[in-house]
């Protein structure tokens, strides 16, 4: 917990940001691009969907960081409203836009796998819906955010939203237990998977590729927003 | 139904989001880095 609140010192996380980035990008670039070749190349195809369940090798990083942008948010929130630490509030409006970019690509890479799998681009079950939903509280969030910090606001009521936007979590998570509709049931958990070994080791490569690409992006984002607050507050004190 | 198409289409739109999303990401990070100096 120490180290946390070290790294809430602004100076001190640039110091580590600065090297992070590119290496996180760097990373990102190379896991990606080999989980991607190795999707597409290396796994043999399903046996009743064919060569589409290759786009399960880039739906599933797209869910789990859509996902996990929001929880990322919710942490952030939390830190802003317990500690009143400003990087906090400024890394969940870095989240915010890549989360919901990545929430969209779940929804349209997981259409673009219905057409030829369930035979329609979109059905109304839990799963699509509950993803929707979160798609639409990301842009949400960011709208309060922005009229927020344009109103001169403390950040408490994104920061509240974040973590009351959170209940979508598991409502996504377990919707395919829940309601037993069109999207298929969980079949990766972190101990076991119903996806034969053969087809799912390309997607911890793209999985943990796309991961660091979002936090180079996150820290890229953060970078900016705090250059950008530090020179207003500069140019405040000049006018003062 | 030609299946690649499919699989294309959602890498194609996948990858160019994410490049797209890096490349806005960093020419903003530069802009605001320099003109904070």
């Amino acid at each position: 917990m120490a180290s946390l609140h070290a790294l809430a010192n602004p100076a001190r996380f640039l110091r580590l940001a600065r090297p992070l980035t590119p290496a996180f990008l760097l990373t990102g670039v190379l896991l990606t691009l080999f989980g991607c070749w190795a999707g597409l190349t290396q796994t043999p195809p399903d046996y009743l969907q064919g060569d589409s369940v290759r786009i399960l090798y880039i739906h599933v990083p797209t869910a789990w960081l859509g996902m996990g942008g929001w929880s990322g948010i919710a942490v952030a929130s939390l830190s802003y409203l317990v500690w009143r630490h400003p990087l906090a509030r400024i890394a969940a409006r870095a989240i915010a836009l890549p989360g919901a970019v990545f929430a969209f690509l779940c929804l349209a890479t997981g259409s673009i796998w219905g057409r030829p799998t369930w035979g329609t681009w979109w059905e109304w079950d839990g799963r699509l819906t509950s993803m929707l939903l979160l798609f639409f509280v990301y842009l949400a969030y960011m709208a309060l955010a922005r009229a927020d910090a344009d109103r001169g606001g403390d950040g408490r009521l994104p920061a509240i939203y974040g973590i009351a936007g959170t209940v979508l979590l598991p409502i996504i998570r377990y919707s395919v237990v829940w309601w037993n509709t069109l999207h298929q049931g969980e079949s990766i958990g972190l101990t076991s998977s119903t996806i034969d070994s053969s087809m799912l080791w390309p997607l911890w490569f793209t999985l943990s590729g796309f991961t660091f690409l979002f936090a180079g992006i996150v820290l890229m984002r953060m970078r900016a927003m705090l250059a950008r607050e530090r020179r207003e507050a500069r140019m405040r004190r000049m006018a003062a | 139904m030609n299946q690649w198409l499919f699989v294309a289409a959602a890498y194609g739109l996948t990858l160019g989001a994410t490049i797209a999303l890096i490349g806005w990401s960093y020419v903003a990070m530069r802009t605001a880095e320099r003109d904070n100096k």
